[in-house]
């Protein structure tokens, strides 16, 4: 017995002999919210930036889902221990952006670090979500992916359907579902995240507003106006489809997944990041293109926003800490890292360069898919409509969407009574916030 | 009759029971004392601004008519799950008290569910009735329902009533069986020689002694079915379809732990806490007089 507590006392004392000597490292906390290959991902890219240099030691560490993430973000926050930096869902964006004292805007910490930077080397529609509407970047994006249509080729062959043209318009959608329903396929098309695709990223692509004040970027005082004429007829059109099996619904979230790979449905909106797992549980090539649009729809099609995380510094640290979170910052930006992790993980790359590397290298001549996404979001100059979104309690109000889209499908309501009732419980929701972050 | 214990040491007692008092004050007292602070104000996740609201919080969620919903909502679901997981029990009991052979292979089977965290329960349940890979709705297609519980809030209701009351059967069969087994068998032997069937036995003997245990079982049920449930609801419906299993509970989850509205679920709490407690004062006054101890 008295052998092990010395083999324990010389344990202790070389850890203790090793954090005296590691203190000349400053150490770098970020709380993180991918698990398994991607979270395995975001470990390499630390460990690469940590053994590159020896100021900073960056710590990632995984905390959950991204609400359980944010939830420790917070309570970290509260209990006066926070990290440097905590990855944060697009909707959660408002939230954070409002806490004034608990974040510390990612343009102020380039710009105070004295670190080299340029904020036009980004894609302007990737960091526009998380920019402020002069310009300002508030935090750094890291997975960003955006909404496409995936097709099943078999299918479209069977079907009599040239797999080289897929739909480009919604009523062109209608019109293969219901040849695809002909051969024999249990529906037309199905999707996944409903509100983000079909309401909020429909109203981006149509150039439509979903908010007034610019979705909220331009003040706290904005209103849902996504049960306009052209949201209703969209509404009303899935929820008519329904007759015909030219649309099905899958449910929340991505839970309807499973509808495309199992072949049951042939056509999916799902996000660009949803390519790896479709590559994996599809037993059918499938191929991707840019979401469909109504043809008359004036500005359609516009771009697509995007959905995903970004990482967002924490207050109260010190300078010699923000310098790091800066440099560390630079390191995610750099080309080479983010063609990796883009070609990696699928999500979109946030700087031009990482996009032309990626080009240079052929990968989008191998999985053409890849581009699609990018193509789709970079098509047009953003507008007011077409920037982002930043509305608070989103979170709820996702909740009340996919509340509303499941009375409209059963046919309780009618489209414009369901999304009237939706707007009018969302503005609730932005007038308890506009309250709360007076 | 009564049996007291005598400490003569004045302090003993007090040092004994100071555990368990330091527990419940710190787990139960004090997060009970801030949801209820925590409800008069209007606060940001961060704390960073917190302005006293007075009962704004509460108008506003009585004014709610998705929060309305789900205490109807809730009602029917939690004496659902009652009465179905503990008449399954009592059956299951009463029959597995007449085993003789194989008697313990039947109770652990029986009891096995209750060792399946609630989670891994709820996705197993989701994964049989899926609509589109799911085994059971692919015979329940076959014999023509049109079975989609993302659409059909009534079947979202059946599922998740079902998925919760399969593990909660395991819980109530352990109590019945031992509360059946704590009846003298001479009562029983009596009615039968005097002829009583075994229904009528059932209803007049068995069931009145078994009366304290229905009644424990109850209310143990009833909180569960209050408080325990949001890890099923959250796995399988997310409270849909069209906020159909929207129970009050699974609300304050997604209110505070998705979209961090501190007030307004500390508000939501302390309406379940006041309910629950009306609930537990109602059943102890009034139907704790119809059970014999």
């Amino acid at each position: 017995m008295k052998r092990w507590g010395l083999i324990l006392l010389a344990i202790v004392m070389l850890f203790s002999f090793s954090a005296t000597s590691a203190q000349a490292v400053t150490e770098i906390n970020w709380w993180f919210a991918h698990g398994g290959r991607l979270g395995e991902k975001v470990q390499s890219i630390v460990s690469d930036f940590n053994s590159m240099q020896n100021k900073y030691k960056v710590v990632a560490t995984y905390k959950g889902n991204y609400s359980d993430t944010m939830m420790a973000g917070i309570a970290a926050f509260r209990s006066q221990t926070p990290p440097h930096i905590l990855q944060v869902f697009e909707v959660g964006t408002a939230s954070m952006m409002a806490a004034k004292g608990a974040i510390k805007p990612v343009y102020e910490v380039m710009a105070e670090a004295g670190l080299p930077w340029t904020p036009d080397a980004y894609l302007s529609t990737v960091t526009g979500y998380y920019t402020t509407s002069d310009g300002k970047m508030l935090s750094m994006p890291f997975n960003s992916s955006t909404p496409v249509l995936y097709y099943n080729v078999e299918a479209f062959k069977k079907a009599g359907l040239d797999p080289d043209k897929p739909p480009r318009t919604w009523s062109e959608v209608e019109a293969y579902a219901k040849k695809l329903v002909a051969a024999g396929y249990g529906g037309g098309f199905s999707t996944a995240w409903i509100s983000w695709i079909h309401l909020e990223n429909f109203s981006a692509w149509h150039n439509a507003p979903f908010g007034t004040k610019a979705n909220g970027f331009e003040g706290l005082d904005t209103e849902f106006v996504f049960n306009s004429p052209l949201h209703v007829k969209h509404v009303q059109n899935l929820a008519d489809w329904q007759k015909d099996k030219v649309f099905v619904y899958g449910g929340r979230r991505n839970k309807g997944n499973a509808k495309f790979s199992s072949g049951e449905v042939a056509m999916y909106t799902e996000s660009s990041a949803g390519y790896a797992g479709f590559k994996k549980t599809c037993k059918f090539p499938f191929k991707t293109s840019m979401l469909p649009y109504y043809k008359g729809a004036a500005g359609a099609p516009q771009n697509t926003i995007i959905g995903g995380a970004s990482l967002w510094v924490m207050e109260g640290h010190s300078d010699a800490e923000y310098k790091g979170v800066a440099t560390f910052f630079n390191y995610l930006s750099s080309p080479a890292v983010q063609a990796d992790w883009h070609q990696f993980t699928g999500y979109l790359p946030i700087t031009t360069d990482a996009y032309y590397l990626t080009k240079g290298q052929g990968v989008y001549d191998e999985k053409p898919g890849m581009e699609t996404a990018l193509k789709q979001m970079t098509l047009n100059k953003p507008t007011a409509n077409s920037r982002g979104l930043r509305f608070g309690n989103f979170v709820q109000m996702r909740a009340i969407m996919y509340d509303t889209l499941e009375a409209i499908f059963t046919g309780e309501v009618t489209a414009q009574e369901g999304l009237d009732d939706a707007a009018q419980k969302g503005n609730r929701l932005l007038r308890k916030f506009e309250k709360a972050n007076k | 009759m009564e049996k007291r214990v005598i400490f003569k040491n004045k302090v003993l007692p007090y040092f004994l029971v100071a555990p368990q008092i330091a527990i419940t004050l710190v787990f139960f007292i004090w997060p009970a004392l801030m949801a209820i602070y925590q409800s008069v104000q209007q606060e940001d996740p961060f704390g960073l601004s917190t302005e006293f609201v007075g009962l704004e919080n509460f108008s506003y969620i009585f004014t709610d008519p998705i929060y309305l919903n789900s205490i109807k909502v809730t009602m029917v679901f939690s004496l659902s799950v009652a009465a179905i997981s503990m008449c399954t029990a009592l059956l299951l009991a009463v029959m597995a008290d007449r085993v003789i052979r194989g008697a313990t292979t039947y109770k652990t089977l029986i009891i096995w569910p209750y060792a399946v965290a609630a989670v891994a329960a709820a996705v197993l349940w989701y994964f049989l009735f899926n609509p589109t890979v799911g085994m059971i709705s692919f015979f329940l297609k076959k014999m023509g329902v049109d079975w989609n519980f993302a659409l059909k809030g009534g079947q979202a209701m059946l599922l998740v009533i079902l998925a919760s009351s399969w593990r909660q059967i395991a819980y109530n069969f352990l109590f019945f069986l031992a509360g059946l087994q704590a009846i003298p068998k001479p009562f029983i032997e009596a009615a039968a020689i005097d002829g009583a069937s075994p229904w009528k036995r059932f209803w007049t003997i068995v069931f009145p002694l078994l009366s304290p245990t229905v009644f424990f079982l109850l209310v143990m049920n009833l909180v569960y079915a209050f408080f325990e449930t949001f890890g099923v609801i959250h796995a399988i419906t997310e409270g849909g379809p069209n906020e159909a299993t929207n129970t009050m509970v699974f609300k304050i989850y997604h209110d505070v732990f998705e979209a961090v509205d501190l007030g307004g679920s500390a508000a939501q709490s302390v309406v379940l806490m006041v309910l629950v407690i009306a609930l537990t004062v109602i059943q102890f006054r009034y139907i704790e007089r119809k059970v014999h101890y």
